[in-house]
């Protein structure tokens, strides 16, 4: 019995979905647009994620020496920062290798090459760049650079400056800045999410107040609760699959379009491909939030009408 | 049978529907209900069928209070009854065939046995040809005659019509009369409420007349009286 009445219920909810085609138009093109924005919820996290990390990456310390610094002295510094348990990587830099490419970065100022020139000697010293397992870790490296540990065999320091304490006071202020304004955009679609879900509702509890009459007549020849709420439950998660795959093949013209833009706006992030990588995940998400919000709607919506 | 045992039902606002009445309907009878708009026809009919509760009095139906009835039950104490409204009251989103096997499905009868007693009850209200229809493809007549064969459908004890005339022209009215008339041959009690006189004398049936609320006059002879 409980199968039957089952199919029952799903075959009205189909008839009811495919038969009232202005109701189901109105209602899934609302429910459309509810899934979009929590499409938009969705991404909008990943950009935060993703830029914060491409920004924490950002983050290193670069220790340079003394011109007279011998190659000897930087390497056992070297071996003494790789031996550090926080530190991830250490990449050196000779004193011909910056000057290299700090040729390279003026080739096109004439007057920078010059001077360069007229000094006749090499003014930049080598260069340790060191990259923390964590970015909490620097200061604590920094501190162990800046400390004694650093000394040459003379007695004296060969290091010419530690640049991790300018460059800190910058990413963390650019952190704070992205951080609040993606806070901002999240609460924004919130907003709007929030707003939009309730012209959902509101638009499936209009299309059960249409039928009001009838489900009087329903009660009237002895049909249950259950018999009559599951069709209008089961018309509201079909609203929702549908809606929720509208959105899915949507997303993908959409975001192709701004990919190009994304990619270049937020370092690396590009919308398109993201989507592509966690499609599963996104299309669980959007489908889930349809589905439940037209068979919620439904269910809230017709307990109204089932008094008599 | 069916008993209102000194039933009153007054309205919030304390407009009076129903004063005192008591009214007792014997099983396989046909009774008209008569009287002007507002004697409290519908409403009697509504307490009867426990959509309504009365202020004072009780409606039992087989000895059994319709009121003290739980949700369960009362969905069971419905599908005995089959009711036929003046606007008909059909379900517009489905056909006609399912129409009517709605209200199988929701008594729980076996497919199979909605697969023959579906075609057999329209040829009975003679619409084999409308089966796949929508309610608004139809005449008045026709939809009137949908709503009887809806009625029909699980056998119910009582068939209770209310106005079921009250929208269609003479000839329209006259056939569903005879259904009605057919159906309570066939054993089934028939409670019509109308202020249609024509039907009163067509019937010649027990006549119950009501005005303001109480009954004014309970004839077996089954004529209208102004």
């Amino acid at each position: 019995m409980f199968w039957t009445k089952l199919k029952r219920v799903l075959r009205a909810g189909f008839f009811n979905f495919w038969r009232d085609g202005t109701v189901t138009l109105a209602s899934v093109s609302v429910m459309t647009v509810t899934l979009l924005v929590i499409g938009l919820i969705a991404f909008s996290s990943a950009i935060l994620n993703t830029t914060l990390t491409e920004l924490e990456n950002k983050i290193d310390i670069n220790v340079t020496f003394i011109t007279s610094a011998s190659e000897e002295d930087i390497l056992n510094i070297k071996h003494t920062i790789e031996s550090l348990p926080e530190v991830s990587l250490v990449t050196y830099v000779t004193r011909e290798e910056a000057l290299a490419a700090f040729k390279e970065r003026h080739s096109s100022d004439q007057s920078i090459l010059a001077a360069l020139d007229e000094l006749g000697e090499n003014p930049l010293g080598a260069v340790l760049n060191v990259r923390a397992r964590d970015p909490s870790q620097y200061a604590s490296v920094a501190e162990f650079l800046e400390g004694s540990n650093a000394l040459s065999s003379g007695g004296f320091t060969i290091i010419d400056r530690v640049n991790y304490f300018q460059n800190k006071t910058a990413i963390d202020k650019l952190t704070k800045i992205i951080a609040s304004a993606d806070r901002l955009g999240f609460a924004l679609t919130l907003f709007l999410a929030i707003i939009s879900v309730l012209i959902a509702f509101n638009t499936i509890r209009l299309t059960i107040y249409l039928a009001r009459d009838e489900i009087s007549v329903m009660r009237l020849v002895g049909a249950s609760t259950a018999f009559i709420q599951g069709p209008f439950v089961v018309v509201g998660v079909i609203y929702g699959i549908v809606a929720g795959l509208l959105t899915l093949l949507m997303l993908l013209p959409l975001t192709y379009w701004l990919g190009s833009t994304t990619e270049s706006f937020f370092v690396g992030f590009n919308i398109f491909s993201y989507y592509l990588r966690h499609f599963l995940e996104i299309a669980s998400i959007i489908m889930f939030s349809g589905v439940f919000i037209g068979a919620l709607s439904s269910a809230l919506a017709i307990r109204k009408y089932l008094k008599v | 049978m069916i008993v209102f045992d000194r039933v009153s039902k007054i309205y919030p606002d304390s407009s009076v529907a129903l004063e005192e009445v008591t009214l007792s309907i014997e099983p396989k009878e046909f009774i008209s209900i008569v009287g002007p708009s507002g004697a409290g026809k519908t409403t009697l009919l509504k307490l009867f069928l426990a959509e309504e509760k009365p202020t004072q009095g009780a409606v039992y139906y087989d000895s059994v209070n319709v009121h003290t009835l739980g949700k369960k039950e009362i969905n069971e104490f419905r599908r005995k009854v089959g009711m036929v409204f003046q606007d008909f009251r059909l379900l517009s989103t489905k056909t006609v065939y399912e129409n009517i096997a709605f209200t199988m499905e929701a008594a729980g009868r076996a497919d199979e046995e909605i697969e023959s007693d579906v075609p057999h009850v329209l040829e009975l209200v003679d619409l084999t040809p409308k089966v796949w229809n929508f309610p608004r493809e139809l005449s008045g007549g026709e939809k009137q005659r949908v709503a009887i064969a809806r009625a029909l459908v699980n056998e119910p004890d009582i068939i209770i019509a209310d106005e079921p005339t009250g929208n269609l022209d003479p000839a329209n009215t006259y056939d569903i009369v005879q259904i009605l008339k057919k159906i309570n041959d066939l054993g089934t009690t028939v409670i019509l409420a109308t202020h249609n006189k024509g039907i009163i004398d067509l019937l010649k049936r027990r006549v119950v007349a009501m005005d303001r609320g109480r009954i004014v006059r309970d004839d077996r002879s089954g004529k209208y009286f102004e």
